[in-house]
């Protein structure tokens, strides 16, 4: 198994990750346009995060850098963070507007 | 080993799209979580154990968990979002595949890294990214907890429910100028 693995890195070309990645991100960015659910909105930020996680991963498996890695895991504490005070604002905005929708947001006045 | 990466693959993209695409946001959050195993799927075949670990506790478990109880806690487990207009929904599909596309163009004729380190399998192990994270990036790391620190402080006071705070003008019982006003 160990062997199968560390060919696994050897055999799937880089550009097969770079191009998942591209996918995965423009997905997300399409999604926080096409949807008006801030909840969802939220969901598509994670998902363009973990695409540049696993970049950044595998850039680093075919660099045999650890460095990228240690990138990955700030980022997702600072993924974790972003989305509890994300979430947050959510309960707020539901118990303010009674709803949901960004739509609701367009007059940010203080 | 390619098959495998193939499955993967079209398992992360699919998901994505139904988290999009899903009425019901309860939908949504189960196909990101099977998104995210997919992607932890890819940090094993890369070899990347740690962040495969840390990847289903920190995402699957916790903030997917965090997100499914904000959306029963908000009661919003019914499909009845209004859509957006035609218009903005035709360019939000457009915008991302021309973004895709874009991307895909860049990278056209290839990439080819000149790796620095010579191979080494054994990159991702815990033992491998334990001691980068607590030589070189000590103080980042550390620095992230006051991150936290900070961040729980502000979730707290932001979904504090605000109680009517006594106006700075009135005598302190709760009543406004206007009504100090009145009574006088």
């Amino acid at each position: 198994m160990e062997e199968g693995i560390i060919t696994a890195i050897r055999i799937v070309p880089l550009e097969h990750y770079i191009l998942l990645s591209f996918l995965l991100f423009s997905i997300g960015a399409a999604g926080v346009v096409f949807r008006r659910n801030t909840i969802i909105i939220l969901m598509c930020l994670e998902l363009m995060f973990n695409s540049v996680n696993l970049l950044l991963t595998a850039f680093s498996a075919h660099h045999s850098d650890p460095r990228a890695q240690v990138f990955v895991f700030f980022i997702m504490l600072v993924a974790a963070a972003e989305v509890t005070v994300g979430l947050s604002i959510l309960v707020m905005m539901k118990r303010n507007v009674d709803s949901v929708d960004v739509n609701q947001l367009n007059r940010l006045k203080g | 080993m390619l098959a495998l990466f193939y499955i993967l693959a079209a398992l992360s993209v699919v998901s994505a799209l139904i988290v999009v695409s899903a009425r019901n946001p309860i939908n949504s959050v189960i196909a990101l979580v099977v998104c995210f195993l997919s992607i932890a799927g890819h940090y094993i075949l890369l070899n990347a154990q740690f962040l495969a670990m840390v990847h289903v506790i920190v995402y699957t478990g916790a903030i997917m968990v965090l997100f499914l109880f904000v959306i029963m806690l908000l009661n919003l487990n019914t499909a009845t979002e209004p859509m957006k207009s035609l218009g903005m929904r035709v360019a939000a599909v457009t915008g991302g595949g021309l973004l895709f596309v874009t991307l895909a163009a860049a990278i056209r004729h290839g990439v080819t890294i000149s790796a620095t380190n010579d191979f080494d399998p054994g990159v991702g192990l815990v033992k491998t990214v334990g001691h980068v994270l607590f030589t070189e990036f000590l103080l980042p790391f550390e620095v992230s907890s006051v991150l936290f620190l900070s961040a729980i402080v502000g979730v707290v006071m932001l979904a504090k429910k605000e109680t009517p705070s006594p106006h700075p003008l009135s005598d302190g019982e709760g009543l406004t100028p206007a009504e100090l006003e009145r009574r006088r």
